[in-house]
């Protein structure tokens, strides 16, 4: 039998800490990648694309994530991938993030006035230049406080992937859990860590809302 | 080697599928009342008199919103017995879910609240109503029309949430889903099908809420 202290323990802790911050920025960069391609076709000119955006999105939101999860861990493997926590994982909150991501950034490019698209085509840009030089760069700026409230969102949601199997805090918690009987310590010291990854992210967003006037 | 699906487990699994969604209504239900009614309570003491209630209230909400639910379902089940509080499954998911619902919800209120005009509080003292009567009168239902809808995806995104309390053994439909899954080995199948219900589930919900809405509270929700 192995002594833990509590120093262990918290040391143990931080060291698995990595896989949730590794593990949330890939989720983050890999759902805003797809979901920009979503808000594309949410935003898109074509009726089709607009409702594959849409149903999309409501069939993310409208589902739960353990479940999203489970199916990525199950559904891989029969097309022809191995079964990994950190694919399934990695691909799950990906998908997950990149549904929350388009619905935000499709609300800042509403909220922008019609005459912004007026004004691109009137300078005889592409509807896609319109969008990379007008449309978009005004619209992440304008939803960038409910981006990093949602990714406070996302950094609590990798706890989930420790029921599929990957190696993160709350996966490890419960294996020095289960070596120390000692519940109360180790799952308030997760709670600890989360809260010190997380709390100064919605400070930050808090602020941001501030700094940016309501339309 | 080609994988086919095969749904023909489905049929013996009804019951257990519909048992489980009958208890994530009700783990849904309990939720939604205990944790309005306690948002209610915590949003009208962070506006009170009392620093010390205030501060609190502040205080539970930031340590709520800012880690995941299935820490504070861990720590309220396994880890709450070391100092003597031990809680049935399904007792400790309702508390989970409540307290990690009126954080959300706490806000929600408390913005519909600030959204109510002065005016309103006031005319009602001159009318001679005492304070707990204008704020159960005058000032919450108005509130309550405002938040409506904000409500309602509260409820809907806790719902979803709570498929994690499988995690402690409760016999909802995401841990029937598990069950089901390790007797038949159609896992993916089980999943995708226990999916679907939810998503079905949370349109019920909304659509039950809205309607429940116009009616009681006049809101005008779509």
């Amino acid at each position: 039998m192995i002594e833990f202290t509590f120093w262990d323990i918290l040391r143990n802790l931080v060291f698995a800490t990595r896989w949730t911050v590794l593990l949330s920025a890939v989720a983050f960069a890999g759902g805003a990648a797809v979901g920009l391609l979503i808000l594309f076709a949410r935003i898109s000119k074509q009726k089709w694309l607009r409702r594959f955006g849409s149903g999309y999105i409501a069939l993310f939101q409208g589902t739960p994530l353990l479940m999203q999860l489970f199916l990525m861990f199950f559904g891989l493997p029969m097309l022809g991938f191995r079964i990994e926590p950190w694919t399934a994982a990695a691909l799950g909150l990906t998908f997950y993030a990149s549904a929350y991501l388009a619905e935000i950034w499709r609300g800042g490019v509403e909220a922008l006035p019609l005459g912004q698209w007026d004004a691109g085509a009137s300078l005889g840009l592409h509807r896609l230049q319109e969008l990379r030089l007008v449309i978009l760069p005004q619209a992440f700026a304008i939803t960038r406080p409910p981006i990093v409230g949602f990714l406070v969102q996302l950094i609590k949601s990798t706890a989930l992937t420790s029921i599929i199997g990957f190696e993160e805090l709350l996966r490890t918690a419960n294996a020095i859990n289960n070596a120390t009987f000692e519940p109360f310590t180790v799952y308030g010291l997760v709670a600890v860590i989360f809260f010190v990854l997380c709390y100064p992210l919605t400070q930050y967003a808090r602020m941001l809302e501030r700094k940016i006037p309501a339309h | 080697m080609g994988y086919s699906l095969d749904f023909g487990w489905l049929r013996d699994a009804a019951g257990a599928i519909a048992h489980g969604a009958a208890m994530t209504l009700f783990l849904i239900a309990c939720t939604t009342v205990f944790g309005i009614v306690i948002s209610i309570l915590f949003a009208a003491a962070r506006r009170s008199r009392y620093g010390i209630l205030r501060k609190a209230v502040a205080v539970y909400v930031e340590v709520i919103r800012n880690t995941p639910f299935l820490v504070q379902l861990f720590f309220i089940y396994f880890g709450l017995p070391s100092i003597g509080i031990r809680l049935d499954p399904v007792v400790a998911a309702i508390l989970a879910m409540t307290l990690n619902m009126a954080a959300y919800t706490t806000e929600i209120v408390g913005a519909g609240l600030d959204a109510v005009p002065k005016g309103q509080g006031e005319a009602a003292f001159a009318l001679g109503l005492r304070p707990r009567q204008v704020f159960v009168k005058i000032i919450l239902p108005q509130a309550l029309k405002v938040i409506f809808p904000a409500l309602i995806s509260q409820v809907i995104i806790m719902m979803l949430e709570s498929a994690v309390v499988s995690q402690i053994a409760v016999r909802e439909l995401a841990h029937e889903a598990d069950l089901l899954q390790a007797r038949t080995f159609r896992s993916f199948e089980t999943y995708f099908v226990v999916t679907l219900i939810y998503l079905a589930l949370s349109m019920a919900i909304r659509r039950l809420f809205v309607a429940g809405g116009r009616r009681v509270l006049g809101a005008g929700v779509s």
